[in-house]
């Protein structure tokens, strides 16, 4: 079968092989070089052992499987694999900033590194998920940095792919993943909800933040089952400076049942962004693990259970909890437009009825010189506006941690939707559209701009007597044509 | 190489007509018909003579067993489709006959097998549906790929180094790819009566470069076709499960 095992200076369809990296317990990597590609490579070779290595060679099959089909920074770009009749390998671009392991050895970090180590991790799993995988190993030493920031997952062997088959599904009896940081669900083998990988992103910033792993470091099957019903130690209980809004996050992506976690890695991303907008409940206060009778209650309950509901396909899980964001114009010229964008808004929440609502208003600085923070009252214009766009929402009825209010700065409004709508990995703009004047037509208006620039879709509401006035010239010849 | 397969065409003219128009709006480079172009539906000449046409082009063609039974041979049938048999029968001109009786059991191109029903014994037509029926073709065959039909439903199998054989799971529409380290066997939905439930012509897309293989579905009048078996005199049940896909 496989006729090759790798060594330094073994040349494969053109790679060179050169100093071996590291060798882990099913894989060994080496850095390579070859001919065509002017990049620093590495190869990642199985460690099959002779006769049947059925776990290995599954895992590596699903890597080979998934990893050429992911692109964007925030995973490795595939070069080149090598069959099984031969040496099985993958090649990949080399990380240039390393793994992530040491910076969690190092853990507790400053809250500051937390948040925004935090705020990366979730972005790249929001991409993973955005291309239908589920990874379903994330561990600190699955994480590499890139140099310009971007966290790079590795390691998919153990992956989901919605859309792909599951070749893992029926080859192994135990429940697959690292303890430390494996979602009560993946205890109970399901592989099909993406809300495991938060589970392990609140699981690693559970870590950071207070130098343990929720649940320790369970070696057995029975010490995982445990956090089906016990409660970690509450992080401000450990290490007090945590805000309550970070307890409430972390909190939250460890809760047991993946109903009650953030639904979606951008709904995470958009909290850690947006700290002052969460809603703190009893869970960001707690400071005690529960009582031995509030455990007991949820032990008999979860010793029979044997899963949870999971989603139907991870783009449908993906697309249920969208990010609308809703670019209010507060002028008096909009008024009535506002209106109509409001009613729009109700109209599309019967539609999506798990939305997040993120308000925003721009306030046009000017290009050079001082922005003046007050108007000539001396009142302070962003609390204004953020006052505003508060009474415009009033009759949107949704709880209060599923819609934002958001006041941005910038000379050029149009750019300042986008910015936030990329940053925030919103699914949707909602915006109102003033008439059709000449300059208008000449300089371009916000609305346009943001349709043709935005990477998401794009609502543009108008006046409904706006439309009136452009059919006008229509209807005389309607009139005029014979009955 | 990219291949369109289709198989189990049985005389549904507004099916096959579809799915054809569809292949050549997913430009491919050859096609491979699997078997069963006649029986069941109202439009065997047409369906013939459009094969004979696609062979003619360049097109693969393997003999099912009501093609087999329509050109003459002795074939065990239900009682459904002996009676569509027989209406077959008394349509088809000696060119369609001539067609259907020399076209061969199997073939291969691309290191793929195209065969109508399982590998092992092709001309004793047996079901493959699941990983467990599945398990013989692989044995008598060393190809890449087994592309068969007869079943009517969708299936996709592979047999790991170790030759153990296990059905997979597949979303209609999605590339598959068919990884080296296995072998594989695709049972290709019907073009001319889907048996899943599902009122659209079957067939798939291979993509022997990048090694995948998707299954796909078409839109067609199911309702103009179940029109003409009613008309042509044939059982009704054959009607409808043009309409329901079952």
């Amino acid at each position: 079968m496989i006729q090759m095992r790798p060594h330094e200076g073994l040349v494969i369809d053109g790679f060179t092989l050169g100093e071996k990296l590291h060798t882990g317990g099913f894989a060994t990597i080496w850095a390579v070089t070859h001919p065509d590609h002017d990049l620093p490579m590495v190869m990642k070779v199985p460690t099959i052992l002779d006769g049947d290595d059925g776990p290995t060679i599954v895992g590596f099959e699903v890597e080979q499987m998934i990893m050429p089909r992911l692109t964007g920074p925030h995973v490795p770009k595939v070069l080149g694999i090598g069959g099984f009749d031969v040496m099985p390998y993958i090649v990949t671009e080399m990380i240039d900033g390393g793994s992530f392991l040491p910076v969690f050895q190092k853990a507790p970090l400053p809250l500051s590194d937390v948040i925004e180590i935090a705020a990366r991790m979730v972005a790249a799993v929001a991409d993973l998920h955005r291309q239908h995988v589920i990874h379903l190993d994330l561990k600190p030493e699955n994480f590499l940095q890139r140099k310009t920031g971007e966290m790079v997952m590795v390691d998919f062997g153990l992956s989901r792919h919605d859309q792909l088959p599951d070749l893992l599904a029926e080859e192994f009896t135990i429940p697959m993943g690292t303890y430390p940081y494996i979602a009560p669900e993946q205890y109970l083998r399901c592989r099909d909800d993406l809300r495991s990988d938060l589970f392990a992103l609140g699981a690693m910033l559970y870590a950071l933040a207070t130098g343990r792993n929720p649940w320790g470091t369970p070696e057995t099957l029975r010490g995982v089952r445990r956090r089906l019903w016990r409660d970690p130690e509450p992080p401000r209980a450990i290490r007090p400076e945590i805000p309550e809004w970070l307890q409430e996050i972390i909190l939250r992506a460890l809760s047991v049942d993946p109903m009650r976690r953030y639904q979606t890695a951008a709904q995470m991303a958009f909290d850690l962004s947006n700290p002052q907008q969460i809603t703190l409940t009893a869970r960001a206060h707690k400071l005690k693990r529960d009582g031995w009778l509030q455990v007991f209650d949820r032990w008999r309950v979860m010793r029979r259970i044997r899963r949870f509901t999971a989603p139907v396909s991870v783009a449908a899980q993906v697309a249920s909890v969208p990010i609308i964001v809703v670019a209010v114009d507060l002028s008096p010229q909009g008024e009535r437009l506002a209106e109509v964008l409001l009613r729009a808004v109700k109209r599309m929440l019967i539609l999506e009825p798990d939305a997040r609502i993120a308000c925003v208003n721009v306030i046009r600085t000017a290009r050079i010189g001082i922005d003046q923070g007050t108007d000539d009252q001396g009142n302070n214009l962003h609390v204004l506006r953020l006052v505003q766009l508060k009474a415009w929402a009033e009759g949107i009825d949704l709880p209060d941690h599923r819609l934002t209010y958001t006041v941005l700065e910038g000379p050029d409004p149009g750019q300042a939707i986008i910015d936030y709508a990329t940053a925030n990995q919103v699914d949707h703009i909602m915006m109102g559209a003033r008439g059709h004047s000449t300059t208008r037509r000449y300089l371009g208006s916000v609305s346009a701009q943001v349709v043709a620039e935005a990477h998401c879709s794009v609502t543009v509401i108008r006046l409904p007597e706006g439309r009136a006035v452009a059919a006008g010239p229509a209807l005389p010849e309607t009139e005029a044509a014979p009955a | 190489m990219r291949f369109a397969v289709l198989t189990d065409i049985h005389a549904n003219r507004e099916a096959f007509e579809a799915v054809l128009a569809d292949v050549a709006a997913h430009g491919v480079d050859r096609i491979a018909l699997l078997g069963d172009i006649v029986g069941y539906g109202a439009d065997p000449v047409w369906c013939c003579d459009k094969a004979a046409e696609l062979v003619a082009a360049g097109a693969i063609c393997v003999r099912g067993n009501h093609d087999n039974a329509a050109a003459g041979a002795a074939e065990a049938m239900s009682p459904l489709a002996r009676r569509a048999l027989e209406w077959t029968r008394g349509r088809l001109g000696a060119t369609e006959v001539e067609f259907l009786a020399q076209l061969p059991l199997t073939a291969e191109a691309e290191g793929a097998l195209f065969v109508h029903a399982s590998a092992n014994r092709p001309e004793e037509w047996s079901y493959v549906t699941s990983d467990t029926k599945a398990t013989p073709s692989f044995r008598a065959s060393t190809a890449r790929l087994i592309l068969c039909g007869h079943v009517h439903v969708p299936l996709l199998a592979s047999c790991d180094m170790g030759g153990m054989v296990r059905e997979q799971a597949f979303r209609p529409g999605l590339p598959i790819p068919l990884l080296s380290s296995r072998r594989w066997l695709a049972v290709v939905g019907s073009v001319g009566q889907p048996r899943d439930g599902v009122a659209q012509a079957g067939w798939a897309l291979l993509d022997t470069g990048r090694g995948e293989l998707t299954f796909r579905r078409t839109a067609y009048d199911a309702a103009g076709a179940a029109q003409k078996v009613r008309a042509a005199g044939l059982p009704e049940e054959l009607a409808v499960r043009l309409l329901v896909g079952r």
